[in-house]
């Protein structure tokens, strides 16, 4: 075992470094959350910017137009990006996180053409039509129907949990292709342009107050046959690629992010008055600080031995159901303790004294929605039993 | 960076662990339990001919000596491993297996010496250096029903100056490693509770088929391999970060006890949290003398209170921040 990174890596991380160190002080301040327009553009200048400098799709391949970049060098780039606040890779998730990766294994050379360099130049954002109303954990079970009809698919259904839904150009969907096999055998996965007649897109206001998610409601919306990807029935195999790559790098940056945000409670705690003394003279309170801070540094490190094995293997294992269910836990303590330190401060989502507590109120809201999204805890935990412990599938 | 194991390590490993299954197997544990678990001695001398004390004497490095210990652990091994092995730099007996070292942490006035009556020598951590002591100059008072079957306890009433074998920082640096190869131990005492929870969730049926069929023990299994698992990256990274091999500039004491921290801090959890939950998976068998469900359980007790217990660091890894 080693920890030590090669002349080459160290050499891609300084450069990479003083790329950040130019670039970051010229970004103009991040739009207004509720600013869909202004946060859309913001998003996609900023992987022009990766993109001109050869930092867009570092882990894509290069005869994709990626940077064809080692597991080593991805979480490099994932904790340099981090430490320099340089802006997340917010609408632009789907695309380099899902769609893009499916579309590297899966689409033909025509489709890839087309969507990949639109997806590395902060072109084209992205949409996932997965979840429906009826379909969560049981993604399998989704009943939005497409039939065939000439050239075109039919398509009639819901679809819910739709990231960014109003703001994107394409959407990754899921569709029934035949509803008289078992369930995982009659679905294909197509590439869909948003805003096609029949089709309704209506924001989903979450408890975080925003409107990140969206409903899709699809009203006889026709798409070309030409727009699957994959065999016809085949979507589900071609789904599971892209949920494996979700599962492996998609955290990395949040994580990084929480080791600050746990970091800061110590500091708040510190400017924190009460009972007339400081809130760090609580033994309690910086116990417990101290053991979330110590559990982020172990996830660090998990993600360290995720990475290798990505590296050896070419595949993130079970070590990523791991890693998540672990991180949606200590995530939703960390959000706890803060609040009982701020005590009565953490009553507005929004900073209402001189502290910067902003960032930890919301968080905790946040992270409710990791026990949530990218599969739930619970199916977690089914994944790590049978998986790993090998033990019975029955429910 | 490849923080998977590589072949030597694997095969370090395997060695460990099919050693101490052929030499080690819980029947004999067992019955040390009714002779007052005093320390096998030619068990002993087994371990040190495997170069379980003298292993860094030898040149190998923590990461090698954590995935010992770290089998030590799974195999459920008593007598005081980590304080001989702590001491074999010092120590030629110790060192071949022909001494048994015991340690008492003297930084508090009240505390409570472990297999006493196994002892040859005695370490002892002092603020201000680091000693070794005769027993036999020592007043003990043993208690009738320890915790731990296997680990004999005695409450340490006069404790001698003894000899000091090196300075504070000497003393720190032993007891970091110390801290570092028990949270090891403790990894493996929870990989052992997972195999044994997991076998017997397989094999119990209740309504008409394994209870390891149900979510409700499945999720319990699969909440102590998340726990086992993060406590291996932390243990691994605290040992691969104080060799420190390579040209990469090093970290210094303060951030590599911050890494051993983590590694106690989480491996003291989930140790006393995989053994709980492994006696809860077995359900009544489980309260029972005979199942060794609660052998982990009481071991991983005995192990959180050594080199600061995870309360302890955790409110030290605070303070450091």
């Amino acid at each position: 075992m080693d920890l030590q990174f090669t002349e080459e890596e160290n050499q891609f991380r300084h450069d990479l470094k003083s790329w950040l160190s130019d670039v970051i002080p010229t970004i103009p301040p991040e739009p207004h959350r509720d600013d869909w327009a202004g946060r859309r553009a913001w998003d996609t200048a900023w992987q022009r910017m990766l993109f001109d400098a050869g930092y867009a799709g570092v882990n894509w391949p290069k005869e994709y137009g990626g940077r064809g970049a080692t597991p080593a060098e991805h979480l490099i780039f994932l904790e340099e990006t981090e430490r320099a606040h340089a802006p997340y890779v917010g609408q632009n998730f789907v695309g380099l996180l899902h769609a893009g990766p499916t579309l590297i294994a899966e689409a033909t050379a025509e489709q890839k053409a087309f969507h990949l360099p639109a997806i590395l130049k902060g072109e084209h954002i992205w949409c996932q039509g997965f979840s429906e109303p009826g379909a969560g954990s049981d993604l399998a079970s989704l009943s939005t129907r497409a039939h065939r009809d000439g050239d075109d698919y039919v398509i009639n259904g819901q679809k819910i949990w739709t990231s960014f839904g109003h703001t994107a150009d394409y959407c990754e969907m899921l569709v029934r292709t035949d509803p008289d096999v078992p369930k995982h055998r009659g679905i294909s996965w197509l590439i869909v342009p948003m805003g096609l007649p029949g089709m309704d897109v209506r924001p989903l206001r979450t408890m975080e107050g925003s409107t990140e998610f969206c409903e899709v409601f699809f009203d006889e919306v026709r798409v070309p046959v030409a727009n699957r990807v994959g065999a016809e029935n085949d979507g589900w195999r071609v789904t599971m690629v892209t949920l494996s790559f979700e599962r492996g790098t998609a955290f990395i940056s949040e994580m990084l992010q929480s080791m600050e945000l746990a970091r800061d409670l110590a500091t708040l705690a510190k400017q924190v008055t009460r009972n007339g003394a400081s809130a760090w003279d609580d033994a309690g309170l910086r116990r417990d600080i101290g053991r979330i801070c110590a559990e982020l540094e172990a996830l660090w490190a998990l993600t360290k031995r995720n990475v290798s094995q990505a590296q050896r293997t070419g595949l993130v294992g079970p070590g990523g159901n791991v890693f998540k269910l672990a991180y949606a836990e200590l995530r939703q303590r960390l959000g706890d303790t803060a609040m009982h330190l701020l005590d009565r401060a953490s009553l507005s989502i929004d900073e209402i004294g001189e502290l910067p507590t902003h960032a930890h109120v919301h968080g905790r809201i946040h992270a409710l929605s990791l026990g949530i999204a990218a599969g739930t805890s619970q199916v977690q935990r089914n994944i790590v039993a049978e998986r790993i412990l090998g033990m019975p599938k029955d429910r | 960076m490849d923080f998977e194991l590589n072949e030597d390590e694997q095969a370090l490993q395997e060695g460990m662990r099919t050693f101490l299954a052929g030499r080690h197997p819980l029947n004999i544990a067992r019955a040390n339990e009714e002779t007052g678990g005093a320390v096998d001695r030619f068990m002993w001398s087994a371990l040190a001919e495997m170069g379980v004390f003298r292993m860094r004497v030898d040149g190998f490095g923590m990461t090698e000596t954590v995935l010992a210990f770290e089998e030590l652990g799974r195999a459920l091994v008593n007598g005081p491993l980590v304080a001989t092995h702590l001491a074999a730099g010092d120590n030629l007996g110790a060192r071949d297996g022909k001494r048994i070292v015991g340690m008492v942490e003297a930084t508090e006035p009240w505390t409570v010496i472990e297999h006493f009556d196994s002892l040859d020598d005695v370490i002892v951590f002092r603020e201000h250096g680091f000693y070794i002591v005769d027993p036999a100059e020592m007043k003990v008072v043993r208690a009738e029903r320890p915790l731990d079957a296997l680990t004999p306890v005695a409450r340490v009433i006069s404790l001698p100056e003894g000899d000091l074998l090196g300075d504070g920082d000497y003393a720190r640096e032993r007891y970091r490693n110390g801290m570092v190869l028990t949270a090891a131990y403790q990894l493996g005492l929870c990989l052992a509770t997972i195999d044994l929870a997991r076998d017997y969730a397989m094999q119990r049926e209740q309504f008409g088929k394994p209870i390891g069929s149900f979510q409700a023990v499945k999720h319990m299994l699969a909440d102590m391999l998340t726990k086992a698992e993060v406590t291996r990256a932390a243990v691994y990274a605290a040992a691969v970060n104080i060799d420190c091999r390579g040209d990469v500039s090093c970290e210094d004491d303060a951030a590599l006890l911050q890494k051993a921290r983590v590694a106690k801090i989480m491996a003291g959890d989930s140790a006393l949290f995989c053994g709980k939950t492994c006696i809860q998976v077995h359900g009544g068998m489980g309260f029972t003398w005979e199942v060794d469900a609660q052998r982990y359980w009481k071991r991983a007790c005995v192990l959180d209170t050594h080199f600061g217990n995870s309360d302890h660091h955790a409110a030290a890894f605070a303070a450091a921040l």
